[in-house]
């Protein structure tokens, strides 16, 4: 009975590495070296340069004062509507059955993982000076110019804002709605409350940690939003995420840049804090449930109104701009001011085929359909590495030795920092011996990989948690070795999960914007780098080959997230 | 066939096993007894390599097992919860084994037929074992166990989950299928009655060390100390003074012994007095005042106002002065 291991047989290696003190168990230093070097380092350089800015530079303080002040002003503003449409949502979606409901709520939650310039395409199809509404109206009354003012106004950043984060609210507070007890609310009824008192005496306090805990992390979202404001709000607004890159690539004023920058993960470490208490403190609450609210339909018709007024505010918000970008993307609409002067409007594919030229007046040196091979390249990339690195670290936090333990902590760190903050800390970290990488098409693969590796981890993580050691130790003794354990117990289970997180990191890195804005190079542009360089050049073809473009973006990425919610082992998200 | 020696293992600093040797031979069950947290289910894993020990040899037919990974020990174990694949039905459950030592795909299912037909599961084939009752999972695990012939059958609390009448019946079950496989047997639990039923051989674990053994009429006749009589529920525990060869001084008064002591008079010792060896009766030594009376199977349960309890065919009120008379043994 002896086991003769040779150490070149296969299969005794696969079950070294699988087994109970294997290697995939040994390697969990492997994420933590990684953020050490890709992420703590980056945050460590701009800490440094930030300290070269002398603090007496009245300019540069002025600047941050009136940029930090737009900003707090704009996500407190995004934040107050979101929670206005939210609220009434989230009551809509848990009390109610109305036809249709499955898909609303399905259409509600996808603008959460689209890419900001995916969102900012599709604004701008539908309200832009090129837009269907506005090129509809000049046609229709014979203007000359476009007549609703949309893109860069403050309007437009919060129509965005909303759209994007509506979907937190009605999660949250959906989950905090039917957590109610309606026992409760016939306890208040019994004792006398009418609507009004009910709401206020009851059901909004019941509320309140589920409306802070959202309310909250859609601020969170809106400070650090970065796209919608650089491609809607135009040069007439900044917020801090814009001013570091406006500072970074424009000014080359990096001691000023990397003080807003850490200005901005502060900030972003103290709302991730009353965050994360906000959900504990809602948690609380709902754990004291016993029963459910019977959903029902809209009874009487004061509940009709309601029901069918916010549905189609709903449906107008966000269907129209998803549908509108597809729609203008293979629709020439340009009449007016002529480049070509006797342009048909109607349907055309030549957006589309304009994507593989290579025009001479381009700003690219490649065809951009080259900017979406990088882009599936780079996507590729970060699953491979985020996978690679999520595995042994949530093999290690599965069951966690005490040194494991800060693994938990420091590899969700990532979530709550800003993609152009990280890209601004690459610039700064990696352009100089030992780790000159600024070069390197690997370099935003890696910042990739940094921002999808919560996603991965906390994906693969309940998997792997729910595996009861129970039924490792059962295989083993009805004869399975390591490796035999591993595909006969661990991967049934874990596969739903695998797919779902390489497709959390393959979306994450086709869509990121922020630091690709910083570390992309001229001859490797992303997909949403090309869609921003195309919709601020002038005229009506470039401007239809963004539209084509955040299209495919689009598909690719609904694609992704409709996959994501099939094979998603239960209800469980990383939100 | 098995044998432990010196088996020694602590858990987060603290020794749970102090040092555990016993032999297990061919066609015996053996019943390891013990409270939950006494180590019990530790020494099954480590007899089944899963895990190892910080000390001892788990032996083989004389062999040392430490080298003979988990897999190739062919030792078969009945988990606790029983651990059921719920990705696999009853039968890919049950074939599990048989599939890993790369059996032939018309064998497996022969075999696993006959092992269902065993634990009279054969209707059962196709369920999901999701969807089966306690009983039927308990038997699914040991079909799945017991289809690979292993040479030493384990079983961690394999009836603990289940309800008092199922579990006698299944008790009678496991007896026959033991006996007829004559594959030898290890049998945790912490129910005294469940290990009386099943073993050849009871073991007595407290604090991680084997502090009884022998046959089940032989620990329940004559238990070694004043904690395994406490933990079998024999009787009344009391501390006492020899007074002479026959009889001890209690709180109750002068108690009547079984046997004489071993050694010399006038020191301390710890008696067990069985409740069926007292009697209420005019005029005799011992006497107490009824504290409470339950109605019991056995008969009226008295106890007294110091805990001492005894059963009568009477019911005696309660806050009454009796005198009983009463036959104690001396617990070492």
């Amino acid at each position: 009975m002896t086991a003769s291991r040779s150490p070149i047989d296969p299969a005794s290696l696969l079950d070294r590495i699988a087994s109970q003190r294997g290697l995939a168990r040994q390697l969990w230093f492997l994420p933590l070296v990684f953020l050490g070097v890709f992420f703590f380092y980056p945050l460590v350089r701009i800490l440094s340069v930030s300290l070269q800015l002398s603090l007496v530079n009245l300019e540069a303080l002025r600047k941050i004062r009136e940029v930090l002040a737009f900003t707090l002003y704009q996500a407190g503003l995004s934040t107050l509507l979101t929670l206005l449409l939210g609220l009434p949502a989230a009551y809509l979606f848990t009390r109610f059955t109305f036809p249709g409901k499955a898909l609303l709520r399905a259409l509600t939650a996808v603008p959460f993982m689209l890419p900001t310039v995916v969102v900012a395409a599709g604004f701008n199809a539908l309200l832009g000076p090129r837009g269907w509404v506005n090129l509809g109206l000049m046609a229709l009354l014979g203007l000359d110019t476009p007549p609703v003012p949309f893109v860069g106004t403050l309007g437009a950043i919060l129509v965005a804002h909303v759209f994007y984060n509506t979907t937190i609210v009605i999660r949250v507070v959906g989950n905090g709605f039917s957590a109610l007890d309606p026992r409760l609310v016939q306890a208040a009824r019994s004792l006398g409350a009418g609507n009004l008192r009910l709401w206020w005496r009851l059901i909004l306090p019941m509320l309140r940690p589920s409306l802070l805990a959202a309310g909250t992390l859609v601020f969170l979202f809106d400070f650090t939003s970065f796209g919608v404001i650089l491609l809607l709000g135009g040069s007439g607004f900044t917020t801090l995420e814009v001013e570091i890159y406006i500072q970074a690539l424009q000014m080359l004023n990096l001691p000023l840049s990397g003080l807003l920058s850490l200005i901005q993960l502060l900030c972003t470490l103290a709302f991730s804090i009353l965050y994360t208490r906000g959900i504990t403190a809602a948690r609380r609450l709902a754990s004291a449930r016993a029963r459910r609210y019977q959903q029902q339909t809209a009874q009487g018709w004061g509940e009709k109104l309601f029901v069918s007024a916010l549905g189609s505010l709903l449906v107008v918000l966000f269907v129209l701009p998803m549908l509108a970008l597809p729609l203008r993307s293979v629709y020439r609409l340009e009449a007016a001011r002529g480049e070509r002067s006797a342009v048909q409007t109607g349907l055309t594919g030549q957006y589309y085929q304009e994507l593989f030229i290579n025009r001479r007046d381009s700003l690219f040196y490649v065809p951009p359909v080259q900017a979406a091979l990088n882009s599936l390249g780079y996507a590729g990339l970060t699953v491979v590495l985020s996978l690679g690195l999520g595995y042994p670290a949530a093999y290690a936090l599965a069951r966690p030795s005490r040194p494991q333990r800060i693994l938990n902590t420091l590899v969700m760190l990532p979530l709550g920092a800003s993609s152009v903050s990280l890209g601004l800390g690459y610039v700064l970290a990696f352009n100089q011996p030992p780790l000159r990488l600024l070069a390197s098409p690997w370099l935003l693969p890696l910042a990739h990989t940094t921002l999808a590796l919560p996603f991965v981890i906390r994906t693969l993580q309940p998997s792997l948690a729910s595996i009861p050691e129970r039924l490792r130790e059962a295989a083993a003794t009805l004869g399975a070795p390591p490796f035999q354990v591993w595909c006969t117990v661990d991967w049934p289970v874990l596969w739903r999960a695998t797919l779902a997180a390489a497709t959390f990191a393959f979306t994450i890195s086709l869509g990121e914007f922020g630091a690709a804005s910083l570390l992309a190079r001229p001859e490797y542009p992303t997909i949403p780098v090309a869609i921003y360089r195309f919709l601020s050049l002038p005229g009506g073809l470039n401007y239809g080959q963004a539209m084509a473009m955040a299209t495919l973006l689009m598909a690719l990425t609904t694609l992704g997230i409709l996959g994501i919610e099939r094979v998603r082992p239960g209800d469980a998200g990383p939100l | 066939m098995l044998e432990l020696l010196d088996i020694r293992k602590s858990y987060e600093g603290k020794p749970l096993l102090k040092g555990i040797s016993f032999r297990v031979v061919e066609a015996e069950t053996v019943c390891l007894l013990g409270v939950s947290g006494s180590g019990k289910s530790t020494l099954l894993h480590v007899i089944a390599g899963l895990e190892a020990p910080e000390a001892g040899q788990v032996r083989w037919e004389g062999k040392d097992l430490a080298r003979t990974p988990v897999y190739r020990r062919q030792f078969g174990l009945v988990f606790q919860d029983y651990a059921l694949f719920p990705h696999l039905n009853v039968v890919e459950n049950v074939g599990f084994g048989l599939k890993m030592h790369s059996l032939a795909a018309g064998k497996i299912e022969q075999r696993v037929a006959e092992a269902l037909e065993l634990v009279n599961l054969s209707t059962f084939a196709d369920r999901d074992v999701t969807e089966l009752s306690g009983g039927e999972q308990q038997r699914v695990a040991l079909a799945r166990a017991l289809v690979l012939r292993p040479r030493l059958l384990m079983l961690d609390e394999p009836l603990g989950a289940l309800d008092r009448t199922l579990r006698d019946h299944l008790l009678g079950e496991l007896r026959a299928i033991l006996h007829a496989s004559r594959i030898p047997a290890i049998y945790v639990t912490h129910d005294q009655e469940e290990a009386f039923a099943v073993a050849d051989r009871v073991m007595l674990v407290h604090d991680g060390e084997i502090v009884q053994r022998g046959a089940p009429k032989e620990v329940f006749e004559h238990p070694a100390s004043a904690w395994v009589a406490g933990f079998l529920g024999l009787g009344n525990i009391l501390p006492g003074q020899l007074l002479d060869e026959r009889h001890a001084e209690t709180t109750l008064g002068t108690l009547e012994l079984q046997e004489p002591p071993k050694a010399g008079l006038g020191r301390p010792v710890t008696i067990l007095v069985r409740p069926e060896r007292v009697h209420p009766g005019e005029g005799a030594a011992l006497k107490g005042r009824v504290a409470d009376v339950i109605f019991r199977r056995e008969g009226f349960q008295v106890t007294l106002e110091d805990g001492f309890y005894f059963f009568s065919g009477a019911p005696l009120s309660i806050g009454q002065q009796i005198t009983f008379s009463a036959l104690g043994e001396l617990l070492a």
